[in-house]
């Protein structure tokens, strides 16, 4: 029964996923690529990390494309066909991804994985909590501070680019 | 296959599918998605190796919450530099923007 629902998700991810790149409409591409993120967010929950699905959910589904679809609404006539890419670029994209995409693929076969069998119930939020503050060994404090302020230099910058400078009056 | 081949496969096809879209894609906003595709493989990427390999350990969660929060601060940049360039020649297709074009 698990694995059925691997199997589904999987399905749905690639679906969705190149639906997102072929979509000739930039609204749908955009909706797709939101069916893509919450198809991941369930692969998560299939592997058992909870955390991280909500996480998942919070940022991407609830913030990324949201940010997308506004920024999609203030650039764009919504009904219009996006051109298509021509046709010898299409071609040639296509036999690239699938020769890198083979050659991944046969390293992954003739790959063996020294798999520890899942030890213990899944993980909580209390040890991911103590962990992300922890400065000790296993501890993950420094990079937290370091995303933080970078994420607050991004917003910043964002804010500064994005903001309308008055026309000089020459 | 065992399952976490299977998992590991469906990254690798999700990384290559975000791949031909970032190729083929003309338009700004739809390069910037199939980015997010890109990053969300390498996310389930870590993920599994975590959990297959090194069941007691955080190190590929914190990476991929990491990469989500990089992903946030990106996205915010590159969707103020999309309107920017909206704002200056009124296309976001990249074929327009030719500034440094000699």
């Amino acid at each position: 029964m698990s694995e059925f629902f691997l199997y589904l998700i999987s399905i749905m991810i690639l679906v969705f996923g190149v639906l997102t790149v072929t979509s000739s409409k930039i609204f749908r591409a955009s909706v797709y690529l939101l069916f893509t993120l919450i198809n991941v967010a369930a692969l998560y929950f299939y592997l058992q990390y909870e955390f991280l699905a909500g996480v998942q959910i919070v940022v991407y589904v609830g913030g990324i494309v949201v940010l997308i679809i506004f920024s999609l609404f203030l650039t764009h006539r919504v009904g219009a066909d996006l051109p298509g890419p021509s046709n010898v670029r299409m071609l040639f994209t296509f036999l690239a991804v699938l020769f890198a995409f083979a050659f991944c693929y046969s390293l992954l076969l003739g790959n063996e994985f020294p798999e520890v069998p899942f030890a213990g119930s899944s993980l909580s939020i209390r040890e991911i909590g103590k962990a992300m503050l922890n400065y000790g060994e296993g501890g993950f404090v420094l990079p937290f501070e370091v995303v933080s302020v970078l994420l607050l230099a991004a917003l910043v910058g964002s804010i500064a680019i994005a903001f309308r400078t008055k026309p000089k009056n020459s | 296959m065992s399952e976490m081949k299977f998992i590991l496969a469906i990254s690798f096809a999700l990384f290559f599918i975000g791949a031909y879209g970032f190729l083929t894609r003309r338009n700004m906003i739809t390069m910037l998605m199939a980015v997010e595709l890109m990053l969300n493989a390498v996310n389930i990427n870590f993920v599994v190796f975590n959990k297959y390999l090194f069941a007691g350990k955080l190190d590929g969660l914190f990476f991929a919450v990491f990469i989500i929060t990089i992903a946030a601060a990106e996205a915010a940049v590159a969707i103020a530099i999309i309107i920017n360039l909206y704002r200056k020649f009124k296309s976001i297709d990249e074929d327009d923007i030719d500034t440094l074009r000699w």
